[in-house]
């Protein structure tokens, strides 16, 4: 079931449309920004509201990054793996990030705070290496830069 | 030397609200627009040799001149901003997102009137958290002002303006992937014949284009083609956001004019090299384009002149690979990038992407052999332009290709030696 | 006609198909996957590209997909240059990747398209040496097979099943080299077109389930051109057999009719054929048990029972016009019954004189082409499956014209798509419930049949005020019919369809008026009318009596023997009454190839022939006779039902008992009896047809251990068995060159394996068979412009307090016969229902799945309620063809209540 806050906020986004179903990914962004991730049955309930069928809303879900189809922890960390955060140094930061969690890239820390995630370019290539941490930009990074920027997130 | 496209931009990077940017003066050319025929615009816009600064660099007002006008087209029309600056390297587009949306709306407000267009989305890359919290605010200031929505400025006209966030596709940034994704599809691309004029977004005409392109339209329709032609130092005109990342002391986002060269992007505005490392090479406008070397540092970075010397301008930002970063780690981090971004639909694409990033990877691991030299290259003509169904698998060869061609010793160095020679010194 | 060259020579095109198609339609051998002759072109795979050069004086040349090219007068294209030649190599290396090693193992090994492209591609060696990647397979129903790792993701299957066959439940997942096809969820794929995916898709992500339980490679099967009999559309096919047993059932291209695609109770309900219920050899009932009796002692019981007094017959609408009329011939034209419901005898009679006068009943090409449809009272789904798939091309006609005419060539399938997005052309259906086409529908009407008959009258009067005006007609209702009356008017090809679906005749006249009234007013319509099974209307067109004056001589006493053709009569009128029949009936005598509830009361049972086993007529509803041929000789005393009566006929000493030595003779001996059937002699060449003196082969050349597959049983080789009645062998010796397509066992050239090979046997790709489709209309003349209106509008439908009008609704697994015998189709069809509407179903106080008691007449049955929406208050439903009251001529008024 969409919740009634869910269902308000993906008709904002269908009205932009001439066609109802074209708000599919916005709907999408709408219920993971409520639940964090989208299960088989949020593709479900958003097919019925869009008057479209699972596998349509799931063709859909499974081809974009930002879309998770799997639970997340509270938090989830994307750190750009593209070329200039890689020669900035990106590996390093990856690999104090594993240490630091405790998990490998795709995993969520056994306490449910934090899922990482690599991602493409952030479009901060000045500022690198980068992350986004719930959607927030993180720049110039370095471990006890990680270290602190982790604290703020419980 | 004049810098239209940030004048406005705050240095403290705090947004320039409504209020500001009419303080400035802004929205005298949407003003001065509406009172002109939207050919008249088409033709300024022509006259003015602004050529789309996406990548393609297609000439704007002729891209704007296919669009069916009249009373028989069909409607409604689209005009839709291509925010999906994904192209590894490039940041340029953020700069103006973040700092000046409403320079992009009062562009598309003018553009939309040129193409006769009563509808619009600024579609933007779903991570750019911060630009869409602006352009929603931006688009709300605006349309409670009467410049967007019914009768806007009072001419009679519609543009309905609408901001979509992506899902996070570098797809998407194809103008005909954008269009697949904006009607809540799958971003694979569409072929073209018939092109976006003809039929676009729900099969309507409609223009994509880019950001820092209707940037500048305001600025043309103020000041003149003429005034336009004269911001730049070579054939194509205006301004260009350059950029620099990598290794050099001061990477950042600078608006020169068209035709600085590289050598004054990375020496004067970038700095120079880091202490210790040399200049080995760039690529000069984003992952997609070739590399270009110390030999090409005097190329003035325009269209025509960078593709004389075997590359592309793309979006001007360019990636500097320093003497101590493996070029080879720095390839298969960039065919990594395109083979995960492959959206699936024709074959050269995503089986040839693929194995190219597998061989890269295993040549980087030290498992490589000669042989495999040359199945990058044959993977190398399998994606050429043409042969697949965009220009995905086309861009991702040229970093590849002019890798293999630039440093191939340090290709042959990894399978000679079964290792990476870089991987101690970093 | 516009010339092009390729590799240097000169070929006459037409320049509105795509490069691909120009060439192949010249039997040049260009690969592709993605392109797909009814799906049109979306330049995927790559795997078409060719060279196309500026002028002679450019020697690079451009590579370029020919799919998605449009082809230029003069136009300079290589096939055969070597850098394309090595791109095309290249994009299968691609394919290969990821595809496992499973040719030995894999359905499609043998008919595979990957295999031919590849083989044709030249490239041979794996360069390849990282992982491929592989996925986990999902059921998705007893029909088709699932197979991903095979996948070349060539976006066929979703194309077919999504965009064309309207299928919602399926589609792509993920991306790059990990694109997955698939469902949700595992379970059966809803559309009734799924099975088209095994022919669809190029390598064996898809194959054919049912033809897994018995596998054998298509190099070793033997095949027939037959027709398939379990819907009256006449769809083309081939069946095929090994070790006497029916191995599968593939499409059979025929562009008037099924084209490239079969609906699933055709491809998938042979299995009848393989059933432990056939009946295999005769038997007699001596007192209350059977014996089973050989071939002779049979004959000799038949022919003193022929002798002994009056003997009847009654007809079969699913056997041929022979065996129909050797009956009708052994027992006299005053004593031939048909073998159909009193109802449905009515509809016949309507249908086949409007059919007489016109308009001439049109092809399923035809329809697919019209600009604009109206059905009236059908689920054409569920009766007419195929005609279904049409409809949904139906609607996509004024986009295709519109896209054309802003330069996107109708082969461009996305980019016409796109235009049109979810727009589609006028169709209207009027029907007293939901349809599976209503998501293309422009309208619904859910009415009652009389309802939706004056629906229709109005319409025509609309078109032509001289036909019957329809009185009180509600404001709503005269609304909609304006509404569909002005699009019939304004489309150049519009069409009219209607049929059996409601059981009521006014429906079929009311179509037939509005048909006419398009006639006159010079318009091209295609009108179509359904009927229930495969020989229906052929049955018809021999005069038969009605069964019910058969059922009241049998009260008299008077009929000594009784003869049922392939008929279950409990299926015909009510248990009650066949009871009564069967046992005032005298001696009764069946052939049939299955057990029925007939079979099980009769005195001798004689074992016919099923289709596949069978040669003969049948005249589609189209008014199309075809002739289907056996696939393998029938075992023991199995013979034709027409042989039987024929052997009959001998032993009473009637000439027919000579002359009619072979197949040959009893269609000329047709074909004399009744002129409107004369054309009969020309759906296929005669027995005599030979190529070069040789008899044309139903199996491959490939065919392996014919001489040792019965080694077993008899070391030495078998004489091969003979076929008298038809120019074929049953072996793969023979003519290999190509047959007439009515003669055509199977698709198969040298490096085309599978069912791709159908490009070469076409004069245009995607065009008639060369030499033209099989069959042979009989209905053509009369234009319908001519014909009078049928003045009988009937009153508007009245509820009845405490009674509904039932109302049959057929299902496409479980209403026909002989299909819903295969364990898959069972397994898919319905358990009985009686359906009524929400606020009925309300006020009656029961949900779904109440059990309810029906009382139709005299029989009752509890069956649980399904709810049907839209069904019309006063209006209740039952399935045709299925369940305790299966006999019952619907519509019919009963009583519904719940039990308590």
């Amino acid at each position: 079931m969409l919740t009634p806050e869910e269902q308000r906020e993906i008709e904002v986004e269908a009205a932009h449309y001439p066609v109802r179903r074209a708000a599919c990914i916005d709907a999408l962004r709408v219920v993971q920004k409520h639940r964090g991730w989208v299960s088989d049955e949020a593709v479900r309930d958003i097919a019925e509201f869009l008057e479209t069928s699972a596998e349509d809303i799931d063709s859909v879900a499974t081809f974009y990054n930002l879309i998770h189809r799997k639970p997340v922890g509270r938090h989830v960390i994307m750190v750009c793996d593209s070329v200039s955060c890689w020669v900035m140094g990106y590996d390093k930061m990856r690999e104090h990030l594993k240490t630091r969690l405790g998990v490998e890239m795709g995993q969520t820390t056994g306490d449910g705070r934090f899922t990482l995630l690599p991602v493409v370019c952030l479009g901060a290539c000045d500022r690198a290496p980068t992350m986004i941490v719930d959607g927030q930009l993180h720049a110039n990074l370095d471990p006890p830069k990680i270290d602190e920027i982790l604290e703020r997130y419980k | 030397m004049e810098t239209p496209l940030t004048a406005k931009i705050r240095p403290d990077g705090e947004v320039i609200d409504l209020a500001a940017y009419e303080r400035a003066g802004g929205y005298q050319a949407a003003r001065k627009a509406m009172q002109m025929a939207p050919a008249e615009i088409v033709d300024q816009v022509k006259k003015s040799g602004l050529r789309g600064r996406g990548g393609a660099g297609f000439p704007t007002g002729q891209k704007w001149s296919f669009v069916p006008s009249g009373p028989d087209a069909p409607r409604p029309k689209y005009l839709v901003a291509n925010g999906d600056e994904m192209e590894p390297g490039t940041f340029k587009d953020r700069v103006l997102l973040e700092g000046d949306p409403h320079e992009l709306i009062e562009g598309m407000i003018i553009a939309a009137r040129a193409i006769d267009a009563e509808r619009g989305y600024v579609f933007l890359r779903g991570e750019y958290t911060d630009a869409g919290e602006r352009i929603e605010r931006a688009l709300h200031e605006a349309a409670s002002k009467g410049y967007l929505g019914k009768d806007i400025f009072g001419s009679g006209a519609d543009f309905d303006l609408r901001l979509h966030m992506s899902g996070g596709r570098y797809m998407c940034g194809e103008e005909t992937g954008l269009l697949n994704a904006l009607e809540g599809k799958r971003a694979n691309p569409r072929a073209k014949p018939p092109f976006p004029q003809v039929s676009g977004l729900f099969g309507k005409p409609t223009i994509v284009q880019n950001i820092e392109t209707l940037c500048n339209i305001p600025h043309i329709v103020e000041k003149g083609p003429e005034w336009f032609q004269k911001l730049s130092l070579t054939g194509d005109a205006g301004t260009k956001l350059y950029g620099a990342s990598g290794k050099v002391k001061k990477p950042g986002c600078w608006e020169l004019p068209m035709g600085t060269t590289m050598r004054e992007l990375l020496e004067k505005h970038a700095g120079g090299m880091q202490d210790g490392l040399k200049f080995r090479g760039a690529l000069p406008g984003g992952a997609s384009t070739d590399f270009l070397t110390a030999d090409h540092l005097d190329v003035p970075m325009d269209f025509t002149e960078v593709a004389k010397v075997g590359s592309r301008l793309g979006t001007g930002t360019m990636i500097v690979l320093d003497d101590k970063t493996c070029p080879v780690g720095m390839v298969y981090n960039l065919e990594h990038f395109f083979a995960q971004e492959s959206c699936g639909w024709c074959t050269p694409c995503w089986s040839g992407l693929h194995w190219a990033e597998e061989i890269l990877a295993s040549i980087e691991a030290g498992r490589g052999s000669m042989e495999d030299l040359a199945k990058l290259e044959h993977i190398c003509k399998m994606v050429g332009p043409g042969n697949t169904f965009c220009a995905l698998a086309p861009g991702a060869a040229e970093p590849l290709q002019s890798g293999l061609k630039y440093f191939r010793e340090d290709f042959e160095r990894h399978i000679r030696e079964k290792r990476c020679p870089w991987r101690d010194g970093r | 006609m516009t010339r092009i060259f390729v590799d240097k020579k000169p070929y006459e095109i037409n320049p509105k198909q795509n490069l691909l198609e120009a060439c192949l339609g010249h039997g040049l051998d260009l690969p592709y996957f993605c392109w797909h002759p009814a799906l049109g072109s979306v330049g995927a795979c790559r795997q078409c590209a060719v060279k196309v050069y500026r002028d002679e004086k450019d020697a690079r040349g451009r590579i370029m997909m020919a799919c998605m090219t449009v082809p230029t007068p003069d136009m300079i294209v290589s096939i055969d240059d070597p850098e394309v030649r090595d791109f095309r190599a290249g994009v299968i290396e691609g394919l290969m990747m990821n595809h496992p090693h499973d040719c030995p193992v894999c359905d499609e090994g043998g008919q595979c398209h990957l295999q031919d492209m590849t083989v044709m591609s030249g490239h041979n060696y794996r360069h390849y040496e990282f992982e491929k990647r592989t996925f986990r397979n999902q059921y998705l129903g007893p029909l088709l097979n699932h197979e991903m790792n095979r996948c070349i993701q060539c976006y066929r299957c979703t194309r077919f099943y999504n965009e064309y066959a309207g299928g919602e439940d399926f589609g792509p997942l993920k991306l790059r080299n990990l694109v997955y096809f698939g469902r949700a969820e595992d379970g059966v794929l809803e559309n009734e077109f799924s099975g088209n995916l095994d022919e669809v898709c190029p390598t064996g992500v898809f194959t054919d389930k049912t033809a897994k339980q018995h596998y054998t490679r298509k190099w070793d099967l033997t095949f027939a051109p037959s027709v398939c009999p379990h819907c009256a559309l006449g769809c083309n096919i081939s069946p095929a057999e090994r070790y006497g047993t029916l191995r599968r059932v593939v499409n059979r291209y025929n562009s008037q009719i099924n084209g490239y695609f079969l609906c699933d109770r055709g491809r998938f309900g042979y299995e009848h054929v393989n059933s432990q219920q056939r009946i295999r050899s005769a038997r007699a009932r001596q007192d209350a048990k059977f014996a089973e009796i050989p071939k002779a002692d049979a004959l000799d019981r038949f022919s003193s029972l022929a002798a002994a007094g009056k003997m009847i017959g009654i007809g079969s609408p699913r056997a041929s016009l022979e065996a129909n009329f050797a009956l009708r011939s052994l027992v006299g034209a005053e004593n031939f019954y048909a073998g159909v419901s009193d109802g449905e005898y009515g509809l016949l009679g309507e249908m086949l004189g409007i059919l007489r006068q016109g308009p001439a009943p049109a092809t399923l090409r035809q329809l697919e082409h019209a600009d604009a449809a109206f059905v009236l009272g059908e689920d054409v789904t569920s009766v007419a499956p195929r005609m279904a798939l049409t409809l949904r091309q139906t609607v996509r006609q004024v986009f295709l014209e519109k896209a054309e005419k802003m330069g996107v060539p109708r082969w461009q399938d996305h980019a016409v798509r796109e235009l049109a997005q979810k727009d589609h052309g006028p169709l209207f259906i009027a029907s007293p419930y939901a349809t599976r086409l209503d998501d293309v529908a422009s309208a619904t009407y859910r009415a009652a049949p009389d309802d939706i008959a004056r629906l229709g009258f109005a319409v025509a009067h609309i078109l032509d005020a001289s036909s019957p005006d329809v009185p009180s007609l509600p404001a709503d209702v005269r609304a909609q019919a304006e509404s569909i009356a002005a699009k019939l008017q304004a489309a150049a090809r519009p069409a009219v369809v209607s049929g059996v679906s409601t059981g009521n005749a006014a429906v079929i006249r009311a179509a037939a008026d509005v048909a006419r009234a398009l006639a006159k007013a010079g318009k091209p319509v295609a009108f179509l009318l359904t009927m229930e099974e495969a020989n229906s209307l052929g049955l018809a067109m021999l005069g038969p009596k009605p069964l019910g004056q058969a059922l009241e001589a049998a009260k008299g006493g008077q009929i000594q023997t009784t003869v049922i053709l392939e008929n279950d009569l409990y299926r015909r009128a009510p248990a009650a009454a066949i009871d009564a029949f069967l046992g005032a009936a005298g001696h009764v005598v069946v052939l049939d190839s299955l057990e029925t509830r007939t079979t099980e009361k009769a005195e001798l049972v004689l074992p016919a022939t099923p289709f596949a086993e069978a040669d003969g007529t049948l005249v589609s509803s189209e008014g199309r006779a075809q002739r289907f041929f056996r696939v393998y000789p029938p075992a023991g005393d199995i013979q034709d039902s027409w042989r039987w009566l024929r052997d009959i006929l001998g032993l009473l000493t009637r000439p027919e008992g000579l002359s009619w030595q072979n197949l040959d003779n009893v269609v000329e001996a047709v074909a004399r009896a009744f002129p409107a059937l004369e054309r009969i002699r020309d759906a296929a060449p005669g027995s005599g047809f030979r190529i070069a003196g040789a008899k044309i082969p139903r199996a491959p050349h490939r065919f392996s251990g014919r001489t040792s597959m019965l080694a077993n049983i008899q070391v030495s080789e078998p004489k091969p068995p003979e076929d008298p009645d038809s120019p074929l062998s049953f072996t793969m010796e023979g003519a290999p060159v190509e047959p007439p397509a009515a003669l055509q066992p199977f698709f198969w050239t040298g490096g085309w394996n599978s069912i791709q090979s159908l490009n070469k046997f076409q004069e245009e790709i995607a065009g008639p068979l060369r030499g033209g489709d099989p069959g042979v209309r009989l209905f053509e003349t009369a234009a319908g412009s001519a014909a009078g209106y049928l003045n009988t509008v009937p009153a508007a439908f009245a509820p009845r307090q405490g009674e509904w009008l039932v109302v049959p609704r057929h299902h496409i697994f479980g209403s026909e016969e002989l299909s819903a015998r295969a364990p898959a189709i069972a397994e898919l069809s319905p358990k009985p229902y009686v359906a009524l509407g929400a606020e009925d179903a309300a006020a009656l106080g029961a949900a779904e799945g109440s059990p309810v008691e029906v009382k139709l007449d005299g029989a009752a049955a509890r069956l649980p309620l399904r709810i049907e929406p839209g069904l019309p208050r006063g209006v209740a439903a039952l399935p045709a063809g299925l369940g305790p009251l299966d006999g019952f001529t619907l519509p019919i008024w009963g009583r519904i209540e719940v039990t308590r």
